[in-house]
C-alpha cells in the first residue's frame, strides 16, 4: 500500500524570506476585486510575544465552493481561482491575506462544511508546519453544523478558529501557537 | 443537510482520495534539543482532521512562476560564484511510487562560506556577489527536478555552545494536495556535523533521517565541470478511498 518511506519535515528556519515570499503572495485576488476581503492577524508564541519570522499559507475553495483541481470529483465548474495565499509575518508578527469568501462544501459522508480556509503556519522553531482553519463570523448557523468545528471536544476552544469582524472592515484572525488561548491545530 | 451547498455532491456521492498518515517519520514539534521549539510548539493535542475537499486538493502553481535561470543558481549574476559547483537532481514521488509531475519546488541555501544572503544572518563569513542562493523549478512529467548550484557551507548558530548546522539546502514542495505540502532540508553524505545537528536528529527514525541525505552520483557528475548528487523526495501517498462503498482497503 504505502511502499516508500516519506521524506521527513524540517523547520523552515529563519531565512526563508530569501525565496518564499512572492510579490502577489498575499493577494489570492487583486485588492480591487468586487467582494474582496482583507484578513489580518498576528502570530504569537507561548510567552505572548509576536512571531516576526513565520510564514502563513492559506488554501480554500472559490465563492461557489469549487476547486480548480482534478481531484475535486464535481469537476472544476469553470473555476480558475488560485485559492492560495502566502504571507510572511512582519516585525510586529502581522500578516495579511486578500481573498474572496469561499462557498460551503459538501462532505463525502454527507452534510456540509461551513466556509473555511485551511491555514498552514511555518516558522523557525516549528519542526513541521502546524495547520489550523479559519471560519467566518457571519456563518453562525453553518459553523454550528460544521463537522470539523463540531469535532473539537474542548468546546471552549472552537472560537479560536472563528475570525472576528474588524471595526474598519475586514477580518481579524490571530494565531496563538502556545499558551493561553492556544489556537486549535489539526492532525492532517 | 446539503440544501445550502452551492456546488452539491454529484449523484452517487463524493468519492475522494485519502492520503496516508505516516507515523514516526516527522519530527515531534516539542523537541528541547532545538531550543526555539520551547515557546513555539503547541502544547495541546492536535485534533484529527479527516481529509475532505479542502485537504485533497491544493494549489497547482505552475510554470508562470519559473524562469529558466531559476534552476541554475550559478548563472544568476554576471560572474561565477565561489565554491564547489554541484548538480542536485532526483524525482518527487509519493509513497506509492507514483511520480509527482508539474509541481513547484523552491530552494534556498547559504553560499560556499556558510552565509545566507539575508539581513538577519550575521555570521562573519563573506557574502558572494555572484551568489544569491535561491532557486525554483517545476518537476517534469516523470517527477524529475534538477538544480545546478554551489555546495553550501556549514555555519554556526546559537542553539547551544559551539553549535554548527550541518550543510543543507532548504526545499519547499507543494505536491498535488494540501496534505502533501512539505518543507524539508537536504543534507550531504559524510558530513561529520550531522550526528550533533538537533534539527536533523529531531527526526526520530534513522531510516527517515537518511531519507534527507542525498547520495553522491558519479552518473550525474559532469566530467571536468560539476559533482552530481541524487536526492528523491517522497510525499504522502494516496490510500484506498475511505468513503467509497465497497472500496478496497
Amino acid at each position: 500500500m504505502t511502499g516508500l518511506l516519506i521524506t521527513p519535515s524540517q523547520t523552515i528556519g529563519p531565512f526563508f524570506a530569501m525565496r518564499l515570499p512572492w510579490p502577489d503572495g498575499p493577494y489570492v485576488v487583486p485588492q480591487d476585486t468586487p467582494g474582496a476581503i482583507r484578513i489580518t492577524g498576528r502570530v504569537y508564541d507561548g510567552a505572548g510575544n509576536v512571531v516576526p519570522d513565520a510564514l502563513i499559507e492559506t488554501w480554500q475553495a472559490d465563492p461557489d465552493g469549487r476547486f480548480a483541481h482534478p481531484d475535486d470529483p464535481r469537476g472544476p465548474g469553470g473555476s480558475t481561482f488560485r485559492g492560495f495565499g502566502r504571507c510572511p509575518t512582519g516585525p510586529d508578527g502581522s500578516y495579511h491575506i486578500v481573498t474572496l469568501k469561499p462557498g460551503p462544501l459538501p462532505c463525502p459522508e454527507g452534510g456540509t462544511e461551513a466556509p473555511h480556509l485551511d491555514v498552514s503556519v511555518f516558522a523557525r522553531g516549528l519542526l513541521n508546519r502546524v495547520v489550523t482553519r479559519l471560519y467566518f463570523p457571519d456563518e453562525t448557523v453553518a459553523n454550528a453544523a460544521d463537522p470539523v468545528l463540531s469535532s473539537i471536544a474542548e468546546t471552549g476552544r472552537r472560537d479560536t478558529l472563528i475570525a472576528r469582524e474588524q471595526p474598519g472592515g475586514g477580518l481579524r484572525f490571530d494565531i496563538r501557537l502556545q499558551g493561553d488561548g492556544e489556537t486549535v491545530f489539526f492532525d492532517v | 443537510m446539503t440544501t445550502d451547498v452551492r456546488a452539491p455532491a454529484p449523484p452517487g456521492g463524493l468519492v475522494l482520495p485519502a492520503y496516508s498518515r505516516p507515523r514516526g517519520v516527522h519530527p515531534p514539534l516539542d523537541y528541547p534539543d532545538y531550543r526555539s521549539t520551547a515557546l513555539r510548539a503547541p502544547k495541546k493535542p492536535m485534533v484529527l482532521l479527516p481529509h475532505r475537499l479542502t485537504e485533497v486538493t491544493g494549489p497547482l502553481l505552475g510554470a508562470e512562476l519559473v524562469a529558466p535561470s531559476d534552476s541554475d543558481l550559478t548563472r544568476q549574476h554576471d560572474g561565477e560564484p565561489q565554491g564547489e559547483r554541484i548538480i542536485v537532481t532526483g524525482r518527487v514521488l509519493d509513497s506509492d511510487g507514483r511520480p509527482v509531475p508539474d509541481t513547484l519546488i523552491e530552494i534556498w541555501q547559504t553560499n560556499a562560506a556558510g552565509r545566507y544572503r539575508h539581513v538577519r544572518d550575521d555570521h562573519p563569513a563573506p557574502l558572494d556577489p555572484n551568489f544569491t542562493g535561491v532557486g525554483r523549478c517545476i518537476t517534469d512529467s516523470a517527477g524529475t527536478y534538477r538544480f545546478i548550484t554551489i555546495k553550501p557551507g556549514a555555519y554556526p548558530w546559537r542553539n547551544s555552545y559551539n553549535a554548527w548546522r550541518a550543510a543543507h539546502i532548504h526545499f519547499s514542495l507543494f505536491g498535488r494536495a494540501f496534505t502533501q505540502r512539505l518543507i524539508t532540508q537536504m543534507y550531504f553524505p559524510g558530513d561529520p556535523l550531522q550526528p550533533a545537528d538537533p534539527v536533523m536528529n529531531a527526526v526520530p527514525d534513522e531510516k527517515a533521517r537518511q531519507r534527507m541525505v542525498a547520495a553522491f552520483s558519479i552518473e550525474e557528475t559532469q566530467p571536468e565541470w560539476a559533482l552530481g548528487y541524487r536526492w528523491d523526495i517522497v510525499l504522502r501517498g494516496r490510500e484506498a478511498t475511505v468513503f467509497e462503498e465497497g472500496g478496497n482497503r
